[in-house]
């Protein structure tokens, strides 16, 4: 099968530089894969789940805030961040989330934008994190 | 002719300052490589960064978005990024000067001036002026992007509440171990980047095939607040290499100083102690030649 090189680069480094099968991001229009010969594309990038696919063997990563291009069969993402699904330290995750959903309640009596919109990227990083170890584990 | 006492204590505690000072200069040396290598892993980062968004920005018009939008200057705040910690020479005043020289040059055309500070010794400098609007402090060991994140989401904050009309930063910038100057940027409003660099206008005719998703318009919106946390990561990075360097040279200085004192002293030891000698010898003879009177 033909394979894209896929690259996930952070600001603190490369997290992934290899050859896959398939990617899927979440787009912030929706999810979308990538397959070997892609046509050039640009999209930003929502915090959730990114997967790809090698022999066979799904990995999971978490990723923040970014975009992707894809050209040349070479897909790039700049994410904020990105772990595996494995690395994830969920009850953390879900320390995180109760804490977020705490605040944004909070945030929404006190009418904060600031910080709503503070406690909601918490919340969809604490969701992201916990959806990407359980995909991981399976 | 000081006692030959005094010396000695003198002598020991210059050379006790001589080994803290070559100890922080091996620890500065040490911190710099960290901060090197964490700029050389963020440098892809930022590169294909800025590929991207002149890509993008090509069909732009400056007040497209808000981030961009280019009003009167009436306010301007300015981001003063400094280390947490002194000990480094004049790297720090350095920056503050700039600063202040900028303060000075913008209350002289008529607007206002406000501080952000990121760094202590930047905080110290500017608590006083009554101008500081936010400080962060102690976060420019670790390097962290949502450390940036918070900084910039502040900032934008301010401007888009039209608390300021333009933002400037200011930081230390790395050129070498030996080289660190002050140097200033503008970071709001974000302005259309055009094709500088031999790559932008290849890369500008092939953005044409590029399939957009959502349009180029939305996706700048998206970008352009992780622009501006890049550019803050990208001073607080400079910064701390910077810091080391200054301190692994101003170390290196102090080192040399105490050596120059120590063999002084040691001079002036052996001169004491020589005119003491003497002084007993002339002594003993004196006597001898009294007893043979």
């Amino acid at each position: 099968m033909a394979q894209i090189h896929l690259e996930v680069v952070t600001p603190s480094g490369a997290v992934v530089s290899e050859d896959v099968d398939i990617v899927t991001a979440p787009g912030v229009g929706g999810e979308f894969g990538v397959l070997a010969n892609h046509a050039p594309f640009l999209s930003t990038i929502k915090t959730g789940t990114l997967s790809f696919k090698k022999d066979r063997i799904s990995k999971f990563l978490m990723v923040t805030g970014g975009f992707t291009e894809v050209s040349n069969n070479k897909v790039t993402f700049l994410v904020e961040s990105a772990e595996y699904g494995q690395d994830i330290d969920v009850e953390r995750a879900l320390r995180a989330k109760e804490r977020a959903e705490k605040r944004l309640v909070q945030a929404q009596q006190a009418a904060e934008k600031i910080n709503r919109v503070r406690a909601d990227a918490a919340l969809q990083r604490a969701l992201a994190r916990i959806h990407t170890a359980e995909m991981a584990r399976h | 002719m000081p006692g030959l006492k005094d010396v000695k204590e003198k002598i020991k505690g210059v050379k006790k300052t001589a080994q803290i000072t070559k100890a922080m200069n091996m620890v500065a040396s040490a911190k710099l490589r960290g901060a090197q290598e964490k700029m050389e892993r963020f440098r892809p980062y930022a590169v294909k960064f800025a590929e991207a968004m002149r890509d993008l920005s090509g069909g732009m018009e400056g007040n497209d978005l808000p981030l961009m939008e280019v009003r009167e200057v009436k306010k301007v705040e300015i981001v003063v990024v400094t280390s947490d910690r002194g000990l480094c020479g004049s790297f720090n005043a350095n920056i503050i000067k700039t600063a202040e020289r900028l303060r000075k040059q913008y209350e002289a055309e008529g607007k206002t001036v406000s501080f952000v500070t990121v760094g202590k010794k930047g905080t110290q400098a500017f608590k006083k002026s009554g101008k500081l609007r936010t400080q962060f402090n102690d976060i420019m060991g670790s390097f962290q992007m949502f450390n940036a994140r918070e900084i910039s989401q502040n900032i934008t904050a301010a401007f888009l509440d039209g608390e300021s009309d333009q933002v400037d930063i200011v930081y230390g910038r790395f050129y070498s171990v030996a080289v660190q100057r002050p140097e200033r940027e503008e970071l709001l409003p974000i302005k259309p980047m055009t094709g500088e660099g031999e790559g932008a206008p290849a890369a500008a005719a092939m953005s044409g095939s590029y399939t957009y998703e959502p349009d180029p318009g939305e996706i700048m919106e998206v970008l352009l607040p992780l622009f501006l946390n890049v550019q803050i990561y990208h001073a607080m990075l400079e910064v701390g290499a910077s810091e080391h360097a200054a301190r692994m040279t101003a170390m290196d200085n102090a080192t040399n100083a105490c050596k120059d004192m120590i063999t002084q002293l040691t001079r002036l030891y052996n001169k004491a102690r020589q005119a003491a000698v003497t002084s007993e010898l002339m002594d003993i003879v004196g006597g001898a030649e009294a007893l043979k009177g």
